[in-house]
């Protein structure tokens, strides 16, 4: 028998082992037990539970899956099961051994509290370890008529659940909101118990996650292939219709949402526009800059300097004086860090970048321009922009800020992707000689991108600055660039819309969870890696990039004249 | 006497070296190539022909000599610049922008001709809408030419060999250059790919007027449309002369099948 399609009662050890031993590396790093007060359904199951059975779930997923493609569905059940039955034995030793043994001295997290927590609420040892194998068999069990269900059936389910895990998890938040106004409170009092979704709320967003997801996998409702089929004088007026709805949605967001939210929102706004920034650098031109938090300290300090009234106070500017000053100097600083770095290439390049951002950061702490800067006491008393009486004092204000910023620049990143400019930068990320021989002069293009990509980062500096009222050399760290590049590549790199999902992913995701605090850096390695292994183009890639990674060549019989089937 | 060869040859190279290290890759090399003519330059592997390609585009600075493109010395120029003096090329190893499009490719080939910057793309000026439009227009005459019309929005890295060789034909027509290099265009074809090449390249040169300089190892490709060859060996050249005049030179047979090979044809002559 072929190799690749074996699937034995070894492999079914081998899966177990995997989920067993990923999740008990969940639990020794501390996420059960630091999750476990976040109910997602009320006094039924909290974060903690679900970071412990999704490895399990997932590997008896897979098991399930592999199964049923080699033998039968009943096997398909049975390996599923099994692989469950393994991890919670897993789970069960660890129980044992941390009852009998003191881990503490190497695992710091294996608690009393969370032994306790592992206990299941069972007395007696027995009790508990029957209950840890019975439960990973269940979950196991679960995922293998998970896997068995139809496609289209099973992806509404998971969107579901996903509806209920994000809803869940954004509690918090929510009853903020809900608690802000009146009319909202019986809305937040029938989907939320104290802790944890109601059992109504639960089901409305299943429902509503099922319903969601059906109609867009449905062949006839789907709502993009039924614009298509309009005639192009009512296709247009939808779309415009659409644009004018989003557009509304998002300038009530702030009022709907509140102040925390809002604050979040601007976070990740501000991400969004270094993030289409970087884009064109790393994902339209190919330059791989990790550098690229200098620029935004750059936007922040300059807006800071000349509009500061503290004890640094200099020009005294209002913020749109000192804006265009800031994106300006943001984008010199692009084309002096290109020229230098014009030769280089690959990893050469992201080494000398990186050398650059921590440049600036040193350069910001440094006691030498602690005179004009303020070292690590940073810039206070950074006025708030206005407009004439209306003033951008707080989150829901500077939220309208940041959209702009967004919506400017991605238009300019939209516009200047599928024009001359672009291509020359998409030429010279394919084949940097090839490109020359073209025609395509590198130095300016190169420099280009780069001025391109720090003036949006300047840009989101100014804004960072002015909505925090004071800057702090420790806001500009390498990690700034580390996040807005790994949203890039979570989003789909070179993909416009991939950078909006990266950042709400990336950088709404954490905000949401306190307690996710500690656990971000793993969140994000697991995230990078799991993507580049499941889905290498991102969430939302761009067109060009996921038939690169999943379709096949074109048949070479295929005669010359015989048209292709047109995409676009 | 540069006013009088501007009329007749479009390129000149003038005792051309170049020298990597102690290794002379190209030697003295001087040809002329006529205007509106397919000229051929063969010679064993590792001959030197496509290092002298390579001199010509720019790619390689040369060692000593001049290159002169219609009348005027392109040697040292930036790539880019030679490009825009009319000389564009293709790869021996199908070099595409393999992520793009057919069409992006053929576009991107443009570039040259096209004028727009920065703030005419963000702010989609009439002038920059118009050179798009004609680009594109261009762009899809140039792909039907080379046969590709319907594959306009393939990746260039999803088409078959034969239609990559065809789609980096059409990108380096696509800069209007006046002479076209190219680099063995068919490689790794089977015979009957190999003739409908060979008719393509003349159909280039009839159709569109332009003169072509041709790298090949295909002997009978270059012996049908070749109105002059050049055989270079050991990056020398070795012979010059029309099609029949090369194919009989005991050099060219000593230097593509050795000695005995060439001395066994003297006797047969003789």
């Amino acid at each position: 028998m072929d190799k690749e399609l074996k699937f034995t009662w070894k492999d079914i050890l081998k899966y177990g082992a995997i989920g067993g031993i990923v999740s008990l590396y969940v639990i020794l790093v501390g996420m059960v037990e630091a999750f476990d007060e976040r109910y997602i359904i009320a006094e039924t199951i909290n974060l903690g539970q679900v970071t412990l059975f999704v490895p399990m779930f997932v590997l008896a997923y897979f098991a399930a899956n592999n199964a049923r493609k080699i033998k039968s569905t009943a096997f398909a059940i049975i390996a599923s099961a099994l692989v469950g039955l393994i991890s919670g034995a897993f789970v069960a030793a660890l129980l044992v051994l941390g009852t009998h043994y003191n881990l503490r001295s190497v695992f710091l997290n294996v608690s009393p509290g969370l032994l306790e927590i592992l206990h299941l609420g069972r007395e007696s040892m027995m009790a508990a370890i029957l209950a840890n194998l019975v439960i990973g068999t269940v979950v196991g069990l679960a995922a293998g008529l998970f896997a068995l269900v139809p496609h289209r059936w099973s992806n509404a389910l998971l969107t579901g659940l996903a509806f209920v895990l994000l809803m869940g998890i954004m509690q918090e938040l929510m009853s903020i909101t809900f608690g802000s106004k009146d009319w909202y409170k019986p809305i937040g009092e029938f989907i939320y118990a104290k802790k944890g979704l109601s059992w109504g709320g639960t089901a409305l967003f299943l429902v509503l996650g099922i319903l969601l997801s059906l109609w867009r996998s449905s062949p006839s409702l789907h709502p993009g292939k039924k614009v298509a089929k309009m005639p192009r004088k009512q296709r247009v007026t939808v779309q415009l219709v659409a644009w004018a709805l989003g557009l509304i949605i998002l300038l009530a967001l702030p009022r709907i949402l509140g102040s925390y939210p809002s604050e979040i929102l601007t976070t990740v706004g501000i991400y969004i526009i270094m993030g289409l920034g970087l884009n064109i650098v790393v994902g339209f031109a190919g330059l791989l800059d990790l550098g690229y938090v200098a620029f935004f300290a750059i936007g922040a300090y300059t807006v800071g300097i000349l509009t500061t009234t503290g004890k640094l106070a200099t020009l005294g500017w209002n913020f749109w004086m000192a804006l265009p000053v800031a994106i300006f100097l943001a984008m010199m600083a692009g084309v002096l860090l290109g020229i230098p770095v014009l030769k280089m290439r690959g990893d050469y390049l992201a080494i000398v970048t990186l050398g650059f951002g921590e440049i600036i950061r040193v350069l910001v702490l440094s006691d030498w321009l602690k005179p004009y800067i303020g070292g690590a006491q940073g810039i206070l008393q950074i006025p708030k922009p206005r407009i004439g009486s209306y003033v951008f004092k707080g989150p829901e204000q500077i939220y309208y800020l940041v959209l702009a910023g967004i919506l400017i620049v991605g238009y300019v990143a939209w516009r200047l992707r599928d024009a001359r400019v672009g291509r020359a930068w998409k030429a010279m990320r394919e084949d940097e000689d090839v490109a020359e021989a073209m025609g395509i002069h590198l130095v300016s293009t190169k420099l280009m991108a780069f001025a391109t990509g720090a003036a949006f980062a300047g840009l989101a500096g100014a804004i960072f600055a002015a909505k925090l009222g004071s800057i702090f050399p420790h806001s500009f760290n390498l990690i700034v660039s580390i996040n807005v590049l790994s949203l890039i590549i979570v989003g789909g790199i070179g993909s416009l819309p991939g950078v909006v999902v990266g950042a709400l992913i990336l950088v709404g995701m954490p905000e949401l969870l306190r307690e996710f605090a500690d656990f971000r850096m793993l969140f994000y390695g697991a995230l990078l890696v799991a993507m580049m292994l499941v889905k290498p183009e991102g969430f939302v890639p761009e067109k060009t990039r996921q038939r690169e990674l999943h379709e096949e060549p074109l048949e070479p019989e295929i005669a010359p004249d015989t048209p292709a089937q047109a995409e676009i | 006497m540069t006013n009088a060869m501007q009329s007749d040859y479009i390129l000149e190279t003038v005792h051309v070296t170049k020298q990597f290290g102690g290794l002379t890759a190209v030697k003295d090399l001087s040809i002329q190539v006529p205007k509106k003519s397919i000229y051929s330059v063969i010679g064993p592997n590792g001959a030197g022909k496509t290092t002298f390609f390579n001199c010509i585009t720019g790619f390689y600075k040369v060692t000593s000599g001049d290159i002169i493109l219609d009348g005027e010395s392109i040697v040292g120029l930036r790539p880019d610049i030679i490009v825009k003096k009319g000389i564009s090329r293709t790869y021996q190893n199908i070099r595409l922008f393999s992520n793009l499009t057919a069409l992006e490719n053929v576009m991107v080939g443009h570039h040259v001709r096209m004028k727009a910057g920065w703030f005419g793309a963000v702010f989609n000026t009439p002038a920059t809408r118009r050179e798009e439009a004609e680009t594109r227009k261009l762009a899809m005459e140039l792909l039907e030419f080379v046969g590709l019309k319907g594959f306009e929005h393939e990746l260039a890295t999803n088409l078959p060999y034969g239609m990559q060789r065809r789609l980096e034909i059409a990108r380096a027509l696509a800069s209007e250059p006046k002479l076209l290099l190219l680099d063995e265009p068919t490689a790794g074809m089977n015979p009957s790919e190999t003739e409908e090449m060979t008719a393509f390249i003349d159909n280039l040169r009839k159709e569109l007027g332009i003169t072509v300089l041709l790298i090949e190892h295909d002997m009978r490709v270059v012996m049908t449309i070749s109105d002059i060859i050049t055989v270079l060996d050991y990056g020398e050249k070795i012979a010059e002369g029309k099609p029949e005049e090369v194919r009989s030179n005991p050099r060219v047979i000593e230097a593509y099948l050795g000695r005995g090979a060439a001395t066994q044809h003297e006797a047969q002559a003789a």
